[in-house]
């Protein structure tokens, strides 16, 4: 129990005092995935679009397979990234191992599935709403899409925060591919797991309230910024 | 202008799903004029006809031609459904989205849509969400929509169902006055009166068959099939 309050306690100082290393991590985090969820949605969405509009032999599979990979096992990717990205790896010429950059690509694959399913259930519907019209209309595929898109957006915010929450709390995959090194690819997830592993259970408390601190706080300024509950339907 | 789409041809044109037919054969030519209302008992395959013919629903086996290859002939043609399909958007950007969706800049287009809106008597409700418009707002709302390209054939199916006399008042005025700037209208009613009023020809379908295309007047005092007869009389048909 002493150790809640001691982390609590750590914590606030750690705020109070905009403790620099504490706010570089916390930047980092936030610039690794939101640029990762950034990068995802604009795979993951048009692609949810796609799905829900075009028809083609193979899509029921395809769905499938993407609602299977929304449980794609963190460290996995971060192996086949680390595999991939290494200096005998075929991108190895890059030298992106162990850098935030590597981090970013590991999320976006993990986050991209997620979000392209979650995408791809609102737009299925409002396509089932929509469809009559828009082929009425006499509108292209690529047309049609757009239009869903821009009609769901509230829905698809929704996916995007899904992808967000899951890679700002995410640590297998960044650890591997980032190697938690301090000043360089350390983020939140990364050294509240070397803390606790340190038996620094204190300070590990303190970073993990911080990172809860920020994902509520990015999914509460979004929903204002975008007055999700203001209108009743859209 | 564009090049004419009428007439409309269809030649055996049939519809059939899972192997029970919905409409068909039918053998029918639309000249470019007209206020043809489609009678029949639910199920007869009316909204199947109307589908078919507007392109939303491929024949099954025979042919429905326009003047000029689909491709060109698909922007002139406007389809008011039974149920409304709202676009999440206030009611001036569903009556411009026609236009905006095929590059129109949004300014122009709100500028036309307001005009639409006005002509409907929505101009009020311009910049309310569709979602809060009343039913016969609504389909006033999808009428303004169907008539912003300026189709040259109108497809309504059961636009007045479940609405009041004044809304129906209103939205037969619309039609009346598209229909006298030369909009080709093909509609369906279940609503005798309205037919009498509206209609200069009549199609009865019953059956997935058309058992009369007569001329109004002649249909109504006088009609030839005797399935036709009995549904002007108001039997129930099976």
């Amino acid at each position: 129990m002493t150790e809640i309050w001691d982390g609590l306690r750590q914590a606030a100082l750690l705020i109070v005092t905009l403790d620099p290393d504490l706010l570089q991590i916390s930047a980092r985090s936030l610039h690794v995935t939101l640029t990762a969820t950034v990068i995802a949605s604009a795979i993951g969405l048009p692609l949810g679009g796609w799905l829900a509009v075009y028809r083609f032999r193979a899509r029921r599979s395809v769905i499938a397979l993407l609602n299977a990979l929304m449980g794609l096992p963190p460290v996995v990717v971060g192996l086949i990234v680390y595999l991939m990205l290494s200096r005998s790896g075929p991108f190895g010429v890059f030298g992106l191992l162990f850098t935030p950059t590597a981090m970013i690509i590991a999320q976006v694959v993990i986050l991209t599935p997620l979000i392209a399913s979650i995408a791809h259930q609102a737009l299925r519907e409002l396509w089932a709403e929509y469809h009559d019209l828009l082929i009425s209309l006499n509108t292209s595929r690529r047309q049609r899409i757009r239009t869903l898109l821009w009609d769901a957006r509230r829905a698809l915010l929704t996916a995007s925060l899904a992808g967000f929450g899951r890679g700002i709390g995410e640590v297998g995959a960044i650890m591997i591919v980032g190697g938690n090194i301090d000043q360089a690819t350390r983020v939140l997830t990364t050294a509240i797991a070397l803390e606790t592993g340190k038996g620094n259970f204190a300070l590990a408390l303190g970073l993990g309230f911080v990172l809860i601190a920020i994902a509520v706080g990015v999914n509460l300024s979004i929903h204002y910024a975008s007055k999700t509950e203001v209108s009743s339907r859209w | 202008m564009v090049e004419q789409i009428l007439p409309l041809r269809l030649a055996g044109a049939k519809l059939t799903r899972r192997g029970r037919t919905l409409v068909g054969p039918i053998d029918l030519t639309l000249g470019p004029q007209g206020f043809t209302i489609v009678m029949g008992p639910n199920g007869a395959g009316k909204t199947s006809l109307l589908r078919m013919m507007h392109g939303l629903e491929r024949p099954s086996s025979g042919r429905v031609e326009w003047a000029v290859p689909e491709v060109q002939a698909r922007p002139s043609q406007a389809y008011v459904f039974q149920h409304p399909t709202l676009m999440r958007r206030t009611a001036l950007d569903n009556v411009a989205y026609p236009l905006t969706v095929h590059g129109m800049p949004r300014k122009e287009a709100r500028a036309r849509a307001a005009e639409a809106l006005k002509s409907v008597g929505l101009g009020d409700s311009a910049l309310k969400m569709a979602y809060y418009l009343s039913g016969g707002e609504r389909q006033k709302l999808a009428l303004a929509r169907a008539l912003i390209r300026k189709p040259e054939i109108l497809f309504l199916d059961e636009p007045c169902a479940s609405l009041d006399g004044r809304a129906i008042r209103d939205i037969e005025h619309i039609l009346l006055t598209a229909h006298a700037a030369g909009t080709r209208i093909m509609m369906i009613t279940h609503d005798h009166g309205q037919a009498r009023r509206l209609a200069e020809d009549v199609l009865f379908i019953h059956h997935g068959q058309l058992h009369a295309a007569d001329q109004a007047d002649a249909f109504f005092s006088d009609p030839q099939s005797p399935e036709a007869h009995a549904f002007l009389k108001g039997d129930i048909l099976i």
